[in-house]
C-alpha cells in the first residue's frame, strides 16, 4: 500500500500484493459465475438443461446454432422485434434526454436568468424524486390522453432526466471558462453559435457519459414498458424475456422447450450492451469522476 | 459568473441589455427540459396527488374523499409490510454494497497489475445487464431444476439453500442487488481515487503516516462526498424496489407475494385490482416517503461534504 505512488508510474510486482490478487480474483470468479451459467448453457437443449448434466460446465453436445435459429423463429421471429424495439427506445430515449441535459445543464451553469435559482433547486429535489414511483402516475395520465401502448409512451418518459441535468451542470462549471466564451461573445458570435463553437466541444466527455448512462438506463427499462405497452409486438426485449419467463414457469413441464430460448435470449440481448461498454470506456470512465470529487 | 461584462463598471443600459440577453438566452436553453419536466414529472404528480383525493365505489361512484385513502393507505397492513420490508433491506443491503465496492476501489487503486485492469472491468459487466436479465441469471442459478447450488451440496449429500425460499428469499435478493451495482459503486469511488493528488500521499508518508492511516484518513475522508453520492443513489433504488422481486416471483413460487413491495403492490392496485385511486395514492405515499428519507440523510451528512451543494 505504501508505496504507491511510484508504483503507479512504475509497476513492479511485489509479494505483498499476492493476497489482494487471490482476492481480485475470487471476486472476478463471482461477478462472472451468472454470466459462465448463461454461456455454458445457453449450448444445451431443453433435455440436457433439466437432464442432469452439469449446471456449470458444457453437455456432449454443444448446439448454439439449433437454440438460435428456435430463439429467432419463434412465435414468426418476435424476438428480432423486441431487440429492434429495444435498440429504438435506448437511443431515441437516450438521445433526446441527452440532448436536453447537455442545454438545460448549460444554461443553469452559464446564464443568470430570472428563476435561475428557483428552477436549479427545483431540480436538485427532482434528481431525489423517485422514478418508478413516476411510472403509475404517468400510466394514467398517458392512457387518459390514448398515449398508452405506443413507442411514445415509453420513449416520451424517458427524455426526463434531471441527474443528466445536474452532472453537466457540474461539469460545465469547472470545464469552461466564462472567459473563452465572452471572448467568443466580443467576436461578434450569438449565444448559440458560442454554444456550439466553444463549449460543446469542451463538454464531449459529460457529453459521452450522459448519452452512455441514459442509453443504458433505457435499454434496461422494464417497469415502465411493462406497464405502458399491451402489444407484444412493441415490448422491448426485457419486457418480452420477462413473458416468455412466466409463460414457461405457468406451463411447468409444458414450457421445458421455452427455457433453452430464454437463456440463449437473455444472453444475446446483454451482448450489445457489454460491447457498448467494453468499448466506450475510454470516454464514461473520466465522466464518472464529475460529481464524485467536488 | 453573474455579468459577463468584466472590467469596468458597466452603464445602466448596457446592463439592462446583458440582463436581457442572459435572460433569454438562459431560458431558451432551460426551457425545452423545463417544458418536458413540467409535462413528464409535475403534472403526473399533480395528477397523482388529485387522483389520491378521491374514492371509486361502484355504489357512489367517484367521490371526493380527501386524505381517506392516505389514512387507509398507512393502516393497510400489505402497503405498511412492504414499506418495512424495503426499509429493512436498504439497511442491510447499503452498508454491505457500499463497503464491498469501497474495499474493491481501495485494491484496484494499490494494485495496478494487468489482472487488476481486467478485474476492474469485470465487476463493472453487471451494471450493464438489465436488471430483469441480472434478476433472471441468478434465478437459473438458484433454481433446484437446473441452478449450480444444489449441485455442490449434494456432492456432499447435503441438501443445498433454496435462495427462493420464504425464509432465504431475502439474502437471494441481497445477492442479486449487489452484484448487479457493487461494481458501479466501485467505478464511482476508483474514479475519485485516481482523482485525488497523490503528492499528497508523498506528504504524510513524510510526516510518519502508516499505509493503514493514509487509507482511514486520506484516501476515505476525502471520497466522502462519493460516498454520500452513492448512499443517496443505493436509498431511491432500493425503496423503490421493483424489477428484481417482479421478475423472481415467478420463480420464487409463494415467496413474493404481490404485496411484496410498495411498488409491486401499487401495480397490482393498477392493473390487476383496476383501482388508479388507491394506487396513485400509494405511487404519491412511497415517493414522499423516499423523498423524506433522503432528505433526512442530506441534512444529516451535510456538514461531511455533499454532493449537490
Amino acid at each position: 500500500m505504501s508505496a504507491n505512488h511510484t508504483e503507479r508510474r512504475r509497476p513492479r510486482r511485489t509479494p505483498r500484493h499476492i493476497p489482494l490478487h487471490l482476492v481480485l480474483a475470487a471476486l472476478v470468479i463471482y461477478f462472472l459465475i451468472p454470466f459462465w451459467w448463461v454461456v455454458v448453457n445457453s449450448s444445451k437443449d431443453s433435455a440436457a438443461l433439466f437432464g442432469g448434466t452439469s449446471a456449470l460446465w458444457f453437455a456432449p453436445n454443444i448446439d448454439y446454432v439449433e437454440n438460435l435459429k428456435q430463439l429467432f423463429t419463434y412465435n414468426g421471429g418476435l424476438y428480432a422485434r423486441w431487440l429492434a424495439n429495444s435498440a429504438l427506445y435506448a437511443f431515441a430515449g437516450g438521445i433526446g434526454a441527452t440532448v436536453l441535459s447537455v442545454l438545460a445543464g448549460y444554461g443553469f451553469a452559464k446564464y443568470s436568468f430570472v428563476g435561475r435559482r428557483a428552477g436549479f433547486s427545483i431540480l436538485l429535489g427532482a434528481v431525489m424524486v423517485p422514478a418508478t414511483a413516476l411510472v403509475i402516475p404517468t400510466f394514467i395520465l398517458f392512457s387518459q390522453a390514448g398515449l398508452t401502448d405506443t413507442i411514445w409512451a415509453v420513449i416520451l418518459p424517458t427524455l426526463l432526466n434531471p441527474f443528466g441535468v445536474f452532472l453537466v451542470n457540474l461539469f460545465v462549471r469547472d470545464a469552461v471558462p466564462d472567459e473563452l466564451l465572452d471572448a467568443a461573445r466580443v467576436d461578434g458570435a450569438g449565444e448559440f453559435r458560442t454554444f456550439v463553437k466553444v463549449a460543446l466541444p469542451l463538454m464531449r466527455p459529460v457529453i459521452v457519459t450522459v448519452l452512455l448512462l441514459s442509453v443504458v438506463s433505457s435499454w434496461n427499462n422494464y417497469f415502465l414498458p411493462l406497464a405502458m405497452l399491451v402489444d407484444n409486438r412493441l415490448f422491448p426485449v426485457t419486457v418480452g424475456i420477462g413473458l416468455w419467463q412466466s409463460t414457461a414457469s405457468t406451463y411447468g413441464a409444458a414450457g421445458t422447450n421455452l427455457w433453452s430460448i430464454i437463456i440463449l435470449g437473455s444472453l444475446v440481448s446483454i451482448i450489445p450492451l457489454i460491447i457498448a461498454f467494453l468499448s466506450l470506456q475510454r470516454y464514461w470512465r473520466g465522466g464518472l469522476t464529475v460529481g464524485s470529487l467536488k | 459568473m453573474t455579468a459577463s461584462t468584466s472590467g469596468a463598471v458597466p452603464t445602466r443600459k448596457r446592463r439592462r441589455r446583458t440582463n436581457l440577453r442572459q435572460n433569454v438566452a438562459g431560458w431558451l436553453f432551460v426551457g425545452p427540459f423545463g417544458i418536458v419536466f413540467l409535462a413528464l414529472l409535475v403534472l403526473p404528480i399533480g395528477y397523482a396527488l388529485y387522483l389520491s383525493l378521491f374514492q371509486k365505489t361502484l355504489m357512489t361512484g367517484t367521490t371526493f374523499a380527501g386524505f381517506d385513502n392516505y389514512l387507509k393507505a398507512f393502516d393497510d397492513p400489505s402497503f405498511l409490510k412492504g414499506l418495512w420490508f424495503v426499509l429493512r433491506f436498504s439497511l442491510v443491503l447499503i452498508p454491505i454494497q457500499m463497503a464491498i465496492s469501497l474495499a474493491i476501489a481501495l485494491i484496484l487503486d494499490t494494485v495496478t497489475s494487468k489482472f487488476a485492469r481486467f478485474s476492474r472491468l469485470m465487476i463493472f459487466l453487471p451494471y450493464a445487464i438489465p436488471t430483469v436479465i441480472g434478476a433472471l441469471m441468478w434465478g437459473f442459478l438458484y433454481s433446484r431444476n437446473f441452478g449450480p447450488i444444489a449441485d455442490v451440496f449434494g456432492a456432499f449429500g447435503a441438501a443445498g439453500p433454496d435462495f427462493l425460499s420464504n425464509n432465504l428469499i431475502f439474502y437471494g435478493l441481497l445477492n442479486v442487488v449487489t452484484w448487479q451495482w457493487a461494481g458501479y459503486y466501485m467505478i464511482i469511488l476508483y474514479a475519485a481515487l485516481q482523482g485525488i493528488d497523490p503528492t499528497l500521499y508523498e506528504a504524510a508518508r513524510i510526516d510518519g503516516a502508516s499505509g493503514w492511516q493514509i487509507i482511514t484518513k486520506i484516501k476515505i475522508r476525502l471520497l466522502t462526498p462519493a460516498l454520500v453520492l452513492i448512499l443517496v443513489f443505493a436509498l431511491i433504488g432500493t425503496l423503490q424496489f421493483f424489477n428484481e422481486p417482479k421478475i423472481l416471483q415467478q420463480l420464487a413460487a409463494g415467496a413474493i407475494p404481490d404485496d411484496f413491495t410498495p411498488n409491486m403492490y401499487a401495480y397490482q392496485q393498477a392493473f390487476t385490482l383496476a383501482n388508479p385511486n388507491y394506487s396513485s395514492t400509494i405511487s404519491f405515499a412511497l415517493g414522499a416517503v423516499v423523498f423524506l428519507c433522503v432528505y433526512i440523510f442530506m441534512f444529516a451528512t451535510r456538514k461531511r461534504g455533499n454532493f449537490l451543494s
